[in-house]
């Protein structure tokens, strides 16, 4: 590309950037503040440098989080978006049957997340709960409560159960917008079912997965409530993700600097993913375009 | 602005970005930025180069902290060495 464009248009960003200066950056270099600080309040405050940075970075338990943090995104990533993309393949393409589809696929997606905690608290109950007593029934020895591998495969199925449906209206809207000669063609090929799907469906579906994957990864990257809600963090500390940590240090403990310093490494993190995403993301366009 | 709890060290360093940023704006006001190719395996603009730079150094510095014991400084002035490679060649 060898030409500049007019940046004039810039000017009518102004009032976001206002906005976002009082809702994210002030907030944010008040956090920078606090992270080099042992505070307590305002006027109870002293300098300790890079003191919290040292600790957080060489803390056990943080590491511990962080570790269950990246496998618990990724475990969701790795089960919703294959499911996902089955669930649109396999969603009607014309007729009433649509809509029905839709508004079943959107129903979870309404529903808060606090709510959702406590339908899976109850549904996962061996004695009240559905599914709880069914896993009994079958012999199973079930307590999500008790047993930190059932306490898991919950708060991912409970995730799943959420979010899966994001993860296929995205997809179902891609396919849609596959022209149909692209399948015509197919035909004349007599390509088979995967040599569609590999050859036309998956390429074409390539940008609203990467939407997609994104806004799963930093949704799951920052879950707070359901867990909460479930599992209360535990058996012990084996479903406490990053934020519970966090929030434990920070409103728990009142451990500000500390926490303030915790913020920004989590900020990092979650900065660095969106950018490779985005960067993959606008390159895609340039690439196609 | 007590509530900010403003430290003389986070003073120079936002003082610092903010000067970036602006020096960058009136730069870019000068001389519009072209995207182009350099060593990263992206086409990049001044901008681009900034932030990727400004965000590597922030990992760079984590990093430091939490395998080395040695003073910040260091790793600071290899910092800035890395961005302005980066901005030059990047």
């Amino acid at each position: 590309m060898q030409r500049t464009h007019n940046n004039r248009a810039w000017w009518l960003v102004l009032p976001v950037v206002i906005v976002v200066a009082f809702s994210a950056i002030i907030p944010m270099m008040t956090v920078v503040n606090y992270s080099v600080q042992d505070i307590f309040d305002p006027s109870t405050r002293f300098f300790v440098g890079t003191e919290w940075y040292r600790e957080i970075l060489r803390d056990e338990r943080l590491h511990d989080s962080l570790i269950r943090q990246f496998v618990y995104s990724f475990a969701v990533l790795a089960i919703e978006i294959p499911l996902g993309i089955a669930v649109a393949l396999s969603m009607p393409r014309k007729g009433f049957m649509v809509s029905l589809c839709m508004i079943l696929l959107a129903l979870p997606l309404l529903i808060p997340w606090n709510v959702v905690g406590t339908i899976w608290q109850i549904i996962g109950r061996e004695d009240i709960g559905l599914y709880g007593w069914a896993l009994g029934q079958l012999g199973i020895d079930y307590n999500y409560a008790s047993n930190p591998a059932d306490a898991w495969v919950t708060v991912l199925v409970m995730d799943v159960w959420h979010w899966t449906s994001l993860v296929a209206l995205l997809c179902y809207s891609g396919l849609r917008a596959i022209p149909d000669v692209y399948y015509q063609a197919a035909r004349i090929d007599r390509a088979s079912p995967w040599a569609v799907f590999r050859y036309i469906q998956l390429p074409k579906l390539k940008s609203v997965l990467l939407i997609g994957i994104m806004l799963r990864f930093m949704d799951s990257f920052m879950i707070y409530t359901e867990p909460f809600v479930l599992t209360g963090g535990g058996p012990g500390t084996t479903t406490t993700f990053l934020s519970q940590t966090l929030t434990q240090m920070a409103i728990g403990q009142f451990d500000l600097g500390r926490a303030a310093a915790f913020s920004l490494i989590y900020f990092l993190i979650i900065l660095l993913v969106s950018w490779l995403f985005y960067t993959a993301m606008t390159h895609q366009d340039s690439d196609d375009a | 602005m007590e509530w900010m709890a403003w430290t003389l060290p986070t003073s120079l360093f936002f003082a610092g970005i903010g000067t970036l940023l602006l020096g960058m704006t009136a730069w870019q006001f000068v001389t519009p930025t072209l995207s182009r190719q350099g060593f990263l395996p992206i086409a990049t603009t001044r901008g681009d180069r900034l932030f990727i730079g400004l965000l590597s150094s922030g990992w760079l510095h984590l990093l430091w902290l939490g395998f080395t014991d040695q003073v910040l400084w260091m790793i600071s002035i290899v910092c800035v060495v890395w961005m302005l490679v980066l901005m030059k060649w990047g």
